[in-house]
């Protein structure tokens, strides 16, 4: 269109009278909440100018559930549920930070049985891919691919049903605790996963072949939503967002938890920081994952998932059936919970998503005196006028998509 | 992580170079560096943990709220800042109350926003400086700071779609059975004397055979 863009109304006299002029004044629109590439309830105000995007204003909140206030009404056991639902993508990795900081104020850290963190460790790389397939793939399918996702999908299937196994179910499956895991491992699952390690290569390499060389995919994300790693820290990026700017950090490595000082990763960094290094990022992850997710099974000894001490995990029922003390045990876990000695923490994992935190403040009784929830989400979303500003509005939902945004827990 | 002499080191150098800035500096659990800081001095503070090289303390990871009603100030603001170039983290605390406001520290990190947008929400904690104090989790119009300790856990209002009037109505909360919040506390728990029982305990002081609350 060679027509000329001002503001204000046309004139239609001059030397110019035979061009038309039209009024290019920014317009609104409304981008959500129910809109399919929103990934979830994500209200978007854009300002337009033409196509272009001037100003993004996320509305968040439409999710809010109100967790950090009902935590503080539940007993320490009691709030782990409401972990799960935080990030549903990525529950066990939720888990881990409130279990962690959980046993760091109980000063048990270390007594912990190896097994479970072990088991433990094993299922947050399990988890890291279970989330990274969803966001690939949807975030593929946001870009035009629908093939990636329809594949994803069947593999999350397989995780899942290892989740299910351990915890009853797919998806909220309430399976870490304080001082080890819920229950042991089924008979026979070691295998299955271990099989199932032997075959997700080759998906991985599929996945790679549908998608990292495809040119309209890097159409859509090359050069989208460029960060600096300066830019990223002022931001609070963590996470794969984080790494793809190029700052090597990665909180398994920098401040080891759990059982990762002892397992042999290496870290994806990416250089350009735009949204096709976020992907190239979290495709190389999951193959550190199953690398990880190996090196796991391979650690496994049988021995006790939780810890000794039966003011904070259960008897075993058969111990329940005999003993009075373990049925006065049982009662009280259940009814009282255990009492959390004063202090506050701020522990923090490798979430999937980048540095999920909880700030606990424990007041010495059996509830939690404040829970907040650092999501990692939060802060990427923050940053989305800062990423899409200049960018056409199909490029926005590139940017969605490479952030990895999840709602359960950004709202909280 | 670094051990608690070392973060004993740092908080000191923090202390000294700040001067009265920061009140009180001690490591939590012998993990966690806390610092508590005067607010009216807060953004200085910050700026000096960011940019020298001796703290480096690049990123705000998390800001938040808390409620202490029993005390003057019942407000405490709480920073979580993390340093990637020397891998190191400190907690800063601020406190508050209703009517004074903090720092915001929107110059210093543009993260800061929504954090400070969300203390506002939750707890009414005003900031100093913020230009977006608009409410970020609650619904549009609501009224109140739900994450107080007075404020109840069921809310003010409910919302129902009225099929009469075809639109999402709000209504004060109306419960079929009352909440009931239940004290599992036992009265025993670290007692070592029971009502009664104090001959007795105190023999076996003497004795020196009791055994302290087991934590």
């Amino acid at each position: 269109m060679t027509t000329e863009l001002v503001s204000g109304l046309p004139q239609m006299d001059g030397p110019n009278a035979s061009q038309k002029l039209f009024d290019a004044e920014t317009h609104t629109i409304n981008f959500g909440p129910q809109h399919p590439a929103a990934h979830g309830v994500l209200r978007l105000i854009l300002e337009m100018k033409g196509e272009v995007v001037e100003r993004a204003d996320p509305h968040i909140g439409l999710l809010h559930r109100g967790t950090e206030k009902l935590i503080e009404y539940k007993t320490y056991l009691q709030a782990m549920p409401y972990m799960d639902r935080l990030d549903y993508v990525s529950p066990m990795c939720m888990e881990h930070s409130f279990v962690l900081a959980t046993e760091r104020l109980l000063g048990i850290e270390n007594d912990v049985p190896l097994r479970a963190k072990w088991i433990r460790t094993m299922f947050a790389e399990l988890t890291r891919i279970l989330n990274h397939l969803l966001n690939v793939t949807t975030y593929a399918l946001d870009v035009g691919a629908i093939t990636p996702s329809l594949w994803g999908f069947e593999q999350r299937e397989h995780l899942l049903e290892f989740y299910e196994a351990v915890g009853g179910s797919h998806y909220h499956v309430n399976y870490f605790r304080a001082g080890g895991v819920a229950k042991d491992l089924p008979a026979g699952l070691e295998d299955k996963i271990g099989a199932w390690c032997q075959r997700f290569p080759k998906f991985l390499d599929e996945l790679e072949g549908l998608l990292t060389q495809n040119r309209i995919f890097k159409q859509r994300t090359v050069d989208i939503g460029v960060m600096t790693a300066e830019q990223a820290m002022s931001w609070g990026f963590s996470g794969p967002c984080l790494r793809a700017s190029g700052c090597a950090w990665d909180l398994r490595k920098s401040q080891p938890y759990e059982m990762y000082d002892q397992l042999d990763f290496e870290i994806p960094v990416g250089v350009q920081g735009d949204c096709y290094d976020r992907y190239l990022v979290r495709m190389q992850e999951m193959r550190q994952s199953l690398r990880m997710v190996e090196q796991c099974l391979g650690h496994i000894r049988p021995g006790p998932v939780k810890i000794a001490d039966h003011k904070i995990s259960p008897p075993s029922r058969g111990e329940m059936k005999r003993s009075m003390e373990s049925l006065i045990h049982h009662f009280k876990l259940y009814t009282e919970g255990y009492h959390v000695p004063e202090g506050a923490t701020y522990t923090v994992t490798e979430a999937p998503k980048g540095e999920f935190g909880v700030y606990m403040v424990a007041d010495g009784t059996n509830r939690p005196y404040r829970c907040k929830i650092r999501a990692p989400g939060f802060a990427h979303l923050q940053a989305m006028e800062a990423l899409s500003k200049g960018h056409m509005l199909a490029d926005a939902v590139s940017i969605i998509g490479s952030l990895d945004i999840v709602f359960g827990e950004i709202d909280r | 992580m670094a051990d608690a002499s070392t973060l004993q080191a740092l908080g000191a150098t923090i202390a000294e170079a700040a001067g009265a800035v920061v009140e009180e500096v001690f490591v939590e659990r012998g993990a966690e560096l806390v610092l508590r800081a005067r607010r009216e001095q807060l953004v200085p503070l910050m700026l000096m943990l960011r940019d020298d090289p001796r703290f480096a303390f690049e990123q705000v990871m998390d800001i938040c709220g808390m409620d202490w009603p029993e005390r003057a100030e019942r407000f405490e603001v709480v920073y979580n800042l993390l340093s990637l170039a020397l891998n190191q983290r400190v907690r800063v605390l601020v406190s508050t109350d209703e009517a004074t406001p903090v720092p915001s520290l929107i110059a210093v990190w543009p993260a800061a926003t929504w954090y400070e947008r969300e203390a506002w929400d939750m707890y009414g904690i005003v900031f100093e400086g913020q230009t977006d104090l608009r409410r970020l989790l609650t619904d549009y119009g609501f009224e109140g700071h739900p994450l107080r300790k007075d404020f109840p856990l069921t809310g003010h209002v409910e919302v129902r779609y009225d099929e009469s009037r075809k639109q999402v109505v709000y209504e004060p909360v109306a419960l079929t059975q009352d909440f009931r919040s239940f004290d599992f506390l036992s009265p025993w728990e670290g007692m070592t004397t029971l009502p009664g029982d104090e001959k007795v305990h105190q023999i076996r002081t003497e004795r020196g055979q009791i055994e302290g609350p087991k934590s």
